[in-house]
């Protein structure tokens, strides 16, 4: 289920702007790793890269190689839409579809991918997404009410339910807790740690602590200056880089001292 | 109006209060009440001078009460307070004089059209009528048959343009038929009337007039409203909810089709229904393309073909004789071709309601 991914000399441009540059990483399946540095520096370029999101934004393009289990997802003959429903994601804001119910939200990959399922697997699908993203007992009683109706923590939930009922191999997750109070970010960091049996989690994050509390490997990107491309610094076991990282920029950023 | 009140409890007013906050003394409610009465009687003394007229009172009383409250306010409240009761009237004052022409000719309308809103105006044409009777059954049908044409050209031409416009243009195509598109907004009308009929006499010679003539011709005029409302529409769907779909890796076409306009849909239907509305009306372009007929018509694709505007134009212009049968006849066509667009504008309201995205816990 849960792949790997290899990153190698990977460079995103908007336009002709070089927004991140060099990327070599690779992402060990079913477990969680986090991306922190400050703002501007890539870490959401390189997230939606992953997936090929990036390219929605018109003008903004990439150089070198995604590799999941072999297959590079920048090659010629590989379609974005393909690569989207293999990499799910969850963003900053929960954005639950507002036309939809709850039940119909967790559906909404499945049915309009032209899925055809019966009634009782789509239930069955909706119980089963619902209950992996710890939101069914919550809402089990009001499937049929609209999705917006519901907290933003419970949303943000219903959007991991929906990204996880398209039963994806790798989960991206940018910065998902950052508009959340610290209980609803406490149950969505319990849920990656249970979400990681199944599925490689790729978490950008502004919160440190959250890195260091759920993470096995942690990234570190930054930027030079102003106009320069985000480069990725450090990548090491989560441990390491909050202990004892290679580099000072690392230190410095960790421990509070930077810019 | 010495009379003061005092924001503060602890406060007497000017700079030297106690508390944090200054009071200042205002003007009590009666009293500005008082002074707007008393502008109003000056000002019917005034108009009394030159022959008693409740209009010109309203505007010497307004005038009036208005500097003796803002004299007043002045010398008790400052300068600030006294500034925004005037700003405050002017601005009332302007909404209250856009309002005039409109409440006057609703009234004029209905004190004129009420008289012949009876069944056979409903229910009868005007074939073989000179003087009494008849009716616009024709000419109803006629619009309700033309207008529903050209919405049926219009709406997926527009939809479609903006659905470009908004999620696939880029650049300079993209430019160009903004560019295009407002100036098509601002054709006259007759223009469009004109060209219509210079292409269907291209193709069945001069002289010809039809029911579909119209409805190109109203299309032309109705296609760029659509596009416009729908693009601001679609521009209001959040991002988000696009980039939700695409991470789940949707189609961009199912997208738009399965996210995008059901969000919008409400904002669609309003904006679908007030261009109906806008063109409804229309007169000049139908005279040239349409023309006018006694009898009842409804075959667009033959014949001419009457129209509730047409209709109330050619009855007040040729109203047969006696006259006055064929002008009453004109107002309440007037008064059904406003029922007609009131109710278009209900209909939007309700759409709108109906289809907006829930938010219900």
């Amino acid at each position: 289920m849960a792949k790997r991914i290899d990153v190698s000399d990977l460079d995103i441009y908007y336009s002709n702007f070089l927004a991140v540059q060099g990327v070599n990483i690779s992402i060990e399946p079913r477990s969680i790793t986090a991306l922190i540095g400050p703002s501007g520096c890539g870490k959401s370029s390189f997230l939606r890269s992953l997936n090929r999101m990036h390219e929605v934004i018109p003008g903004a393009r990439v150089e070198g190689k995604v590799v999941i289990d072999g297959q590079d997802l920048y090659g010629p003959d590989v379609d974005p839409v393909d690569v989207r429903r293999q990499i799910g994601m969850v963003f900053q804001r929960p954005n639950p579809f507002p036309t939809m119910s709850i039940y119909d939200n967790v559906v909404a990959g499945v049915r309009l991918n032209g899925g055809r399922l019966k009634k009782a697997q789509l239930d069955e699908l909706v119980e089963r997404s619902l209950r992996g993203a710890n939101l069914w007992n919550e809402v089990k009683d009001r499937l049929a009410r609209p999705g917006s109706g519901l907290s933003g923590g419970q949303q943000q939930r219903l959007c991991i339910a929906r990204a996880i009922a398209v039963e994806p191999e790798v989960l991206l997750m940018d910065e998902p807790c950052s508009a959340l109070d610290p209980i609803s970010t406490l149950a969505i960091e319990d849920l990656m740690t249970e979400l990681k049996e199944r599925f490689t989690i790729v978490i950008v994050t502004h919160n440190m602590q959250q890195a260091a509390r759920v993470s096995e490997s942690t990234g570190f990107f930054n930027l030079s200056g102003v106009g320069q491309p985000g480069r990725l610094v450090e990548f090491n076991p989560t441990q390491k880089i909050f202990s004892n990282p290679d580099e000072k920029a690392t230190e410095d950023y960790i421990s509070g001292r930077f810019g | 109006m010495s009379t003061e009140t005092t924001l503060a409890p602890s406060g007497t007013g000017g700079n030297g209060s106690p508390g944090p906050v200054r009071t200042h003394r205002r003007l009590p409610r009666y009293g500005v009440a008082a002074l707007y009465l008393g502008g109003v009687v000056v000002g019917a003394l005034l108009s009394a001078l030159t022959g008693f007229s409740i209009a010109l009172t309203v505007v010497y009383g307004v005038v009036l009460g208005t500097l003796a409250v803002y004299l007043v306010a002045r010398r008790v409240e400052g300068r600030r307070k006294a500034t925004d009761r005037l700003v405050t009237t002017v601005v009332t004052s302007a909404f209250g004089i856009a309002m005039v022409p409109l409440v006057s000719l609703v009234y004029t309308v209905l004190d004129n059209g009420l008289g012949r809103l009876d069944s056979a105006f409903f229910n009868s044409s005007m074939l073989g009528i000179v003087g009494e009777g008849g009716g616009a059954y024709h000419a109803i049908l006629g619009t309700v048959i033309i207008t529903a044409l050209t919405a049926a050209i219009s709406v997926p031409i527009g939809l479609l343009t903006a659905i470009y416009l908004v999620e696939y243009g880029t650049g300079r195509l993209k430019k160009a038929i903004t560019f295009l598109v407002d100036v098509m907004t601002g054709i006259p009308s007759i223009v469009a009337g004109l060209f219509a009929f210079a292409l269907f006499a291209l193709f069945f010679g001069p002289g010809i007039r039809l029911g579909i003539m119209g409805a190109v011709a109203l299309a032309v005029l109705m296609t760029p409203v659509v596009v416009r409302s729908s693009e601001e529409v679609l521009k209001l769907v959040p991002n988000e909810l696009r980039e939700a779909s695409y991470a789940l890796g949707v189609p961009k076409w199912r997208t738009i089709l399965k996210i995008v306009i059901p969000t919008a849909i409400g904002g669609l239907g309003t904006g679908i229904t007030l261009a109906v509305a806008r063109v409804i009306g229309e007169t000049a372009p139908l005279l040239v393309t349409t023309g006018f007929v006694n009898g009842t018509n409804l075959d667009p694709f033959s014949g001419r073909m009457t129209t509730l505007p047409t209709f109330s134009f050619y009855q007040l212009t040729q109203p047969g004789f006696p006259p006055e049968f064929g002008i009453d006849r004109a107002w309440t066509a007037a008064l059904v071709l406003i029922i007609l667009v009131m109710a278009l504008n209900v209909v939007a309201r309700l759409i709108s309601r109906i289809f907006a995205p829930k938010t219900g816990r």
